[in-house]
């Protein structure tokens, strides 16, 4: 009985010390974030501030909002969008199979895997000729069409679980194959939804490179951009850079606060297919 | 029969759009990329005149050749191999103790999880922060001043300004892979708690009953039955790693000697920076290729076993 118990503290000490070692950050992101300008000096980054100070966040509110606003607007309809494209494709290719249907799934699965550097020029210059390059229109299709792969296969493993008989007995009312997804199909898909709306949400949220390459003007830059921008300029006033960060990766954090269950769908969804 | 062609026809037009997008935004640029790789636009003019004229293997011979490349190479491996070895063992070692159920468990997975909902570019931003050497003896910055008020002045070291490399190991990488292994060993994790939550309480309390001490328990029976879900994770942490663009990046940058540069930076650069789109293609090529060796049989592999 006394070693179960020393195990159990054992075990306590331990993820406590991780714990610590994952907080560790958020300790200096926080701590510096509430400092003054005067306070902010690099002898005392570990040291808790002496009075809680907002400077810091109302300057890099002030220079972040345009920009939190531009990944608001980017962020809802390329969630959207693709969701909707996600969950049509993977009612195709759960249901409705056909000859090459399971090719032409792995062809846009591998969408989702290749490093978007093999893309990135070519995309420039596509976005260039229509007419989308540096507006949030061209970055909104741009991660539409890139989230499609998993949005697909969320939806698919989704569907796939639902009973084929279902369609049959459908069918055999004489309902077609819009009439069975509106009516059979859409109404219970509100859980995938849920899982594809939070990770695409967290993911165009958090995405950088699509967003440095095709977003060149400051005022068209969504807030991971503006955030490394806030970073390059002269003395850096690290209550202001931290406080700035904060507020970049607070939705998303909200987010994972109170959707973790489903976060955790999404990020599983992306590895352990079948 | 011909209810089942119009079937067909439908489903293709309602998968068309995204078959469209993805045959052009995926297939077809990929083509154009490689097509740059084989001419020399390697400047501005070059570009906006369009002469698409064939160098061959010309680039990536250059490339091959280049010291910076090469350097991106090693860092590549080395960075790839000791990321996933972290975040397994980290991961997999929590997923352990906290498949034990302990009091507050869920508390302490959702903050070791909480980083993957994060933008490698706050993480990188804080990351930087806390490894800036300073200047040593005197003036040390961050995690080198949190040792110096602790007394442990001999840790102290240049972390990712450190040009030392061992066996072509950069070791100013290891900052990025303790920060890269801090954001990712959730995953890990999450994916094997996801996998020990399958097993048969039964299968371990038998074994128990036997007499199997913890660790004959992690390597005999737990290990064997994760193997499937372990190589998911290596997969994919695998690609994780030839992208982790954002992160290296807004924490190091290449830095110096390129120490910490890796393939995707200097393609980025190349491309976007320097007006060298030939060389940034054929670098985003050999990113491609590296990504596809691991991805395709993954995927071909996948695929199949959902159709037994």
């Amino acid at each position: 009985m006394k070693t179960k118990n020393e195990n159990k503290h054992k075990n306590y000490l331990i993820l406590v010390i991780m714990a610590l070692f994952f907080l560790l950050p958020m300790y200096v992101l926080l701590s510096t974030s509430f400092k003054s300008f005067d306070n902010v000096s690099i002898t005392n980054m570990w040291n808790l501030p002496q009075e809680l100070s907002i400077g810091g966040f109302i300057k890099a509110f002030k220079k972040l909002s345009p920009n939190l606003l531009n990944s608001l607007y980017l962020v809802i309809p390329a969630t959207l969008i693709s969701g909707i494209l996600g969950s049509l494709n993977g009612y195709i290719l759960s249901k409705w199979k056909f000859k090459s249907s399971e090719l032409i799934f792995g062809l846009i699965l591998f969408g989702m895997f290749i490093p978007y550097q093999s893309i990135l020029l070519p995309l420039v210059n596509f976005l260039q000729t229509i007419g989308l390059y540096g507006s949030i229109s061209g970055l909104i299709l741009v991660h539409v069409v890139y989230g499609i792969p998993i949005t697909t296969l969320i939806f698919r493993n989704y569907y796939t679980e639902i009973p084929t008989a279902l369609i049959e007995a459908a069918k055999v009312d004489g309902a077609n194959i819009f009439g069975i997804y509106r009516h059979i199909f859409l109404p219970i898909s509100i859980p995938a939804f849920v899982v594809v709306i939070i990770w695409q949400f967290t993911n165009i949220w958090n995405e950088f490179l699509f967003a440095v390459t095709v977003t060149s003007r400051p005022s068209q830059q969504p807030i991971t951009v503006a955030l490394t921008n806030l970073a390059g300029s002269q003395v850096t006033e690290w209550n202001v850079q931290m406080s700035g960060a904060i507020i970049t990766a607070l939705p998303t954090l909200l987010v994972y606060i109170i959707f973790g269950r489903y976060f955790i769908k999404g990020l599983l969804a992306g590895s352990v297919k079948g | 029969m011909k209810y089942k062609t119009k079937e067909k026809l439908l489903s293709l037009s309602i998968l068309s759009p995204s078959i469209i997008a993805v045959a052009i935004f995926v297939y077809g640029f990929i083509f154009k990329t490689l097509q740059i790789s084989f001419i020399d636009w390697n400047s501005f003019s070059k570009l906006l005149a369009g002469k698409m004229d064939f160098v061959g293997l010309k680039n990536y011979i250059n490339l091959f050749h280049d010291p910076r490349f090469q350097t991106d190479l090693w860092n590549t491996l080395y960075f790839t191999l000791l990321f996933i070895l972290g975040s397994l063992l980290i991961g997999i070692f929590l997923s352990l103790i906290l498949n034990e159920k302990p009091k507050g468990g869920i508390i302490f997975q959702n903050i070791y999880l909480f980083p993957m909902a994060i933008s490698f570019v706050v993480t990188g931003t804080v990351w930087r922060w806390i490894f800036s050497p300073g200047t040593l003896p005197n003036n040390p910055y961050g995690i080198n001043l949190l040792f110096q008020k602790f007394g442990l002045d001999i840790f102290q070291w240049r972390w990712f300004t450190n040009t030392t490399s061992i066996l072509y190991f950069n070791i100013a990488l290891i900052p990025v892979i303790i920060a890269a292994i801090w954001q990712f060993s959730g995953y890990t994790m999450a994916m094997w708690l996801a996998g020990l939550r399958g097993i048969p309480e039964q299968i371990i309390e038998a074994a128990k009953i036997d007499g199997a001490s913890k660790w004959q328990i992690f390597s005999k029976i737990l290990f064997p039955m994760q193997i499937p879900i372990t190589l998911s994770a290596v997969i994919i942490l695998a690609h994780v790693s030839l992208k982790a663009f954002a992160l290296i990046y807004n924490m190091t940058g290449s830095g110096p000697n390129n120490v910490t540069d890796i393939p995707a930076i200097y393609m980025f650069e190349a491309t976007f920076r320097s007006n060298l789109y030939s060389t940034g293609s054929s670098i985003a090529i050999v990113l491609l290729i590296m990504v596809g060796l691991l991805i395709i049989p993954y995927l071909i592999n996948n695929l199949k076993r959902r159709d037994d």
